[in-house]
């Protein structure tokens, strides 16, 4: 090999730009192939939802579907508060103060996803042995404030964004 | 491989042969030398093309009447059942398709299992054979939830949700396969559009599967080289292709047993329910061929650690080749694998039923042991006999244990011998 065909030639040059701008119009195709599999914007529009709570009695629950999920929205009795409350955190395998799961001043409301955080299935209310839920499909036992205890679910059931409207609505998203 | 140069006999094949060698293609296909003392767990190959080709015909038929809509789905199918004409038989033909497609895949696999098939030198047929079997069990998954009742429906969320296990990307992961906030109608619209592509990436995988079968040629019961075509080979036309035919007739009279006295028998009832986002079944539990897997899945107390035992289960068996030591291919010269290939046979068996029982008490003991057992034989039983075992004395050739009724032990070669 010649010394002048060891150094970067023109041919070098037209090569690596070639690959570089066939790599970014590659790219350029196949994102938009990935992406048009994400949430569209009609899925997008079904992100909020607003509930009427007036006629929840203490002790009750009803549960609502927000983009396709089930909602778990329960009016605590000041025992049941009580009782979340005396659980000792070391107690939890995912750590979590029932303060931390509701809106301060409004501490009997408990609102939150229901969907088992192992493989996402609806699980029972008033069953299992910490008195809150349990999940049917590969027994996970949720406490009363939704934290798990027991079981594959690695986390607690999760709080979705939502604030009140009036005393007497929810909104959730 | 035949070596004789094919030529067409009249001039207008010639010509056309001259330009695509179709003809010279169908000869070596029908002169192809074949083993002659392949026995009936041989004929799964052929069998499993038909399913796969009823699948493909019945499936295109349904997609003609089936509408993948979330509010439209079930009527549809309960529209091909009752007002379609023979909708009912086409459908039940299909569903049950899926099911003895798996049978045949299952005593495929194990067959080369048993006689080292996926040993030196055809891996590369094994692994296209694994990429099969997964893009099967895909489709088979996305099948199960076009009818969108409930088993459909939260069969979809548990698998889906499988991937949330992954940390950091799994829940943009979920969302991405969902194209929702939760398996909806997005959903199912795809599901029906890799439904229908699937079976024919599994068809250009088939073969391309022949293609590397047709290199080495096949094993056999023996499981030692042969010379082709020699004494100890037979065209595969008529020989291997009536063998074939007779054993698929057989197939095909349980396959219409199914369809026609019990085509109910291996789905499940609930998914007769139309699905509801709100009410989760009290079991689910999917399809049978997939039980020895959720079984695993569920024996691990640990939602990311069972879904990665869980796909190892699968995955491992893609370096099978490589963690089988054995110089001898065929069970039937190694006494001490031999055993381990039949509990391998009852663990899995065992790991079915317990995945379909509630994952508690003896039955979460059992997948436990079951699952332990299934990696300890790919992992440790499988590298370790292959070196320990003391093998019987190999035969010389096909002809020999079948023409004389048994090998001369004076004929025999030696233990470490090249087979």
């Amino acid at each position: 090999m010649s010394k002048e065909e060891k150094k970067v030639n023109r041919r070098d040059f037209l090569f690596t730009a070639s690959y570089t701008v066939g790599a970014v119009g590659v790219g350029a195709v196949i994102w938009p192939m990935i992406d048009q599999m994400n949430p569209d914007k009609a899925q997008q529009a079904l992100a909020t939802t607003e509930v009427d709570i007036s006629n929840i009695e203490p002790g009750k629950s009803i549960t609502v579907l927000w983009r396709g999920k089930p909602v778990f929205l329960k009016r605590r009795t000041s025992e049941e508060i009580a009782e979340a409350r005396a659980v000792k955190l070391d107690d939890l395998p995912d750590p979590q103060k029932d303060e931390d799961r509701v809106k301060e001043g409004k501490d009997e409301w408990l609102v939150m996803l229901g969907v088992c955080t192992h493989l996402g299935c609806v699980p029972l209310k008033d069953k299992g042995d910490f008195n809150g839920w349990f999940c049917p499909c590969h027994g996970s036992h949720y406490d009363v404030s939704g934290r798990i205890r027991k079981g594959p679910a690695p986390t607690n059931m999760e709080i979705p964004k939502f604030e009140f409207v009036d005393s007497n609505t929810i909104k959730i998203g | 491989m035949s070596e004789h140069e094919y030529v067409p006999k009249s001039k207008a094949a010639k010509w056309f042969n001259d330009r695509l060698p179709l003809l010279t293609l169908g000869a070596h296909l029908t002169d192809y030398p074949t083993p002659k003392n392949l026995n009936y767990w041989w004929t799964f190959g052929g069998i499993l093309t038909f399913c796969l080709i009823t699948q493909i015909v019945t499936g295109i038929v349904l997609a003609m009447h089936y509408v993948a809509h979330a509010d439209l789905a079930f009527a549809s199918v309960e529209h091909i059942m009752r007002d379609v004409n023979y909708g009912w038989l086409i459908r039940y033909i299909h569903s049950n398709g899926a099911s003895m497609f798996f049978l045949a895949v299952y005593i495929h696999i194990f067959r080369s299992l048993f006689y080292g098939s996926y040993k030196s030198p055809r891996e590369v047929i094994w692994i296209i054979g694994l990429m099969i079997y997964l893009l099967m069990m895909a489709a088979a998954f996305m099948g199960y939830v076009l009818p969108w009742g409930q088993m459909s429906f939260w069969g979809a969320t548990v698998i889906t949700n499988l991937f949330s296990a992954i940390p950091l990307v799994g829940d943009s992961i979920t969302t991405w396969l969902w194209g929702a906030y939760s398996v909806d109608n997005p959903t199912l619209n795809r599901f029906f559009s890799l439904h229908y592509l699937i079976p024919f990436l599994i068809l250009g995988l088939v073969v391309l599967h022949i293609w590397a079968l047709h290199v080495p040629g096949n094993n056999n019961p023996v499981g030692i080289d042969i010379k082709k075509p020699s004494k100890d080979t037979v065209p595969f036309h008529p020989y291997i292709t009536i063998k074939d035919a007779f054993a698929l007739l057989v197939f095909m009279i349980i396959f219409a047993g199914f369809v026609f006295f019990t085509p109910n028998v291996l789905g499940h009832s609930d998914n007769y329910i139309p699905a509801n986002p709100l009410v989760t079944p009290a079991h689910i539990v999917p399809e049978w061929y997939l039980l020895p897997f959720y079984a695993i899945l569920r024996s691990v107390p640990d939602k990311l650690g069972g879904v990665i035992l869980m796909f190892s289960a699968i995955f491992i068996l893609f370096v099978l080749p490589w963690l089988d030591t054995s110089k001898v291919r065929s069970a039937v010269f190694r006494p001490i694998y031999r055993q381990f290939f039949w509990i391998l046979v009852i663990d899995v068996l065992m790991l079915g039923y317990v995945g379909a029982m509630p994952a508690e008490g003896i039955y979460l003991v059992l997948a436990r042991v079951g699952t332990i057992y299934y990696f300890l034989h790919f992992i440790v039983v499988m590298p370790v006999v292959g070196y320990l075992e003391k093998t019987d004395p190999i035969p010389m050739s096909i002809s020999e244990p079948v023409l004389t009724g048994g090998a001369e032990p004076s004929l025999a070669r030696k233990v470490n011998d090249k087979v």
